[in-house]
């Protein structure tokens, strides 16, 4: 682990955000370093998909500091054009445009925002296609695709942009369990590839194989950070013990 | 048996059918001509309407209030005044060229003011209807804010709003109609010249088959357009 002496490259202090009354962040101190992968645990509503939403300012906060790359994100000066294209973000609802090709969607970006030309573009978006067997569907429309293929075509998308760090919203939850691995597949593959991330997540069994650190939040506070090898073997917090019976029991049944 | 050869002599007497029928045609010609033109001129004004008033921050708050007021007003007043107040107001105003055009540019402008007003509601419900997380998106792969417009939500809502906004131009096609007021000699207003001269109602009867003959396949091909995403989202639920 990186940890030492450099600062971190995703990076939050004192990070609180209320929706109306609500407080749905509440002083969140968080470090990734690079090539790291942290998965933010905890039950829905505990402010794991917030989390992810104001690294790439796609939520404002209200209080604290967020800072990626060296780029203070909670600045009102900060380009977050410019931030966003450092930051990939995978949703869990895949959220492709229905109205364009596979090959379409992952080249709008890089050819609008990214400076690419066309036919840079389309080729770097054949060569990720064709690395995640999914070349043979470029000219299919999103709507012709699994769930699986939509996602990892999402995270194609994504990657296209060379992002330096990838935030993945629950990406597997809206998937039948069977188009789970081959999700996952991809994930561990960046993930082993180096790509830094922080990753919202149910799948317990899977946050435990890559993440070099597990957080788990509960109200909007990480109540307790980790490596994996602690948070799933001797939590310290009873909520983290309860949440985690939970979810094996609930793995149990299924 | 007597009322029915009245009908027969009252509305579909083919004497004054022939007669009139040159006259109303080249009066459609007419209809036709303010049809295409208004519907290009409220395409894209509606659109940029609807964008407008959809734009975000603070800093936009005076143009989208005009875009509001626009459509208030417009959507408002009947199509009827419009004309008139533009016919017959314009020319008054003696404002030289803008108050010496052709009465059918007066027309035109009529039309295009009320329906745009009608067909900016259009796009700005299908602009509403595509869901936000496309823009979310579209924005965190660094798309700014006029790409992922131009890009990703109107292409999306045109799409959707296509059936509706037919609906409108079949009104606005009709609407040409109203315009006779103002003194375009379009087929209606020849229709009733034809009329008051033969006595009879075979002219008006005329000009109202070629309104209908022009309206019918816009409907049938709006028809065919729902249908068809009625069939794709069928598909796609299963």
């Amino acid at each position: 682990m990186a940890t030492n002496g450099s600062t971190p490259f995703v990076h939050l202090r004192g990070v609180s955000k209320w929706f109306g009354p609500l407080c749905v962040l509440d002083k969140i101190d968080l470090d990734v370093p690079e090539h790291n992968v942290v998965c933010l645990i905890g039950a829905s509503g505990s402010g794991k998909s917030t989390l992810l939403r104001c690294i790439n300012r796609l939520e404002r906060v209200e209080e604290g500091e967020i800072a990626v790359d060296g780029d203070l994100v909670t600045d009102d000066k900060v380009d977050v054009n410019a931030l966003r294209k450092k930051v990939g973000i995978v949703f869990q609802a895949y959220n492709l445009f229905p109205h364009m090709t596979v090959l379409q969607n992952v080249t709008l970006a890089p050819r609008k925002a990214g400076g690419f030309t066309r036919n840079g573009a389309e080729g770097h978006a054949r060569a990720l296609l064709h690395r995640i067997g999914l070349e043979a569907k470029a000219d299919e429309y999103p709507d012709r695709l699994s769930g699986g293929q939509q996602q990892r075509v999402a995270i194609v998308r994504a990657l296209a942009m060379g992002p330096k760090v990838l935030l993945l919203d629950e990406i597997t939850s809206a998937l039948d369990p069977q188009l789970v691995s081959e999700v996952l597949g991809l994930v561990r593959e960046l993930a082993e590839s180096g790509m830094t991330m922080v990753v919202a997540t149910h799948e317990m069994g899977f946050a435990r194989e890559v993440a070099d650190k597990v957080c788990f939040l509960d109200a909007g506070q990480i109540l307790e950070e980790g490596p994996p090898s602690q948070i799933f073997t001797e939590p310290r917090e009873p909520r983290t013990r309860e949440f985690l019976s939970r979810v094996l029991e609930a793995e149990k049944l299924a | 048996m007597h009322a029915l050869h009245q009908v027969y002599r009252t509305f579909f007497y083919p004497h004054s059918f022939r007669l009139a029928l040159p006259d109303v045609w080249a009066g459609f010609q007419l209809n036709l001509k303010m049809m295409v033109i208004a519907e290009a001129l409220v395409l894209v004004l509606a659109l940029a309407l609807a964008i407008v008033r959809g734009l975000p921050g603070p800093a936009a708050r005076p143009l989208r209030a005009l875009a509001i007021a626009y459509t208030d007003f417009f959507r408002g007043t009947p199509l009827i005044l419009v004309a008139f107040i533009v016919g017959f107001g314009v020319p008054g105003l003696q404002l030289g060229y803008i108050s010496s055009q052709h009465v059918i540019v007066y027309g035109i402008t009529a039309l295009t003011l009320v329906y745009t007003a009608y067909v900016t509601e259009v796009y700005r419900a299908g602009i509403e209807s595509v869901h936000p997380s496309q823009r979310a998106a579209a924005r965190s792969l660094g798309l700014n804010y006029w790409q992922t417009m131009r890009y990703v939500i109107i292409p999306q809502a045109v799409r959707r709003v296509i059936p509706p906004l037919l609906n409108d131009f079949v009104g606005l096609q009709k609407d040409t109609a109203i315009i006779s007021v103002i003194g375009v000699g379009e087929a209606t207003q020849l229709a009733q010249q034809f009329s008051t001269q033969n006595n009879d109602f075979a002219s008006l009867v005329a000009a109202a088959v070629f309104f209908i003959l022009l309206t019918i396949p816009l409907a049938r091909f709006t028809d065919h357009l729902v249908s068809n995403r009625e069939g794709r989202e069928r598909a796609q639920a299963f």
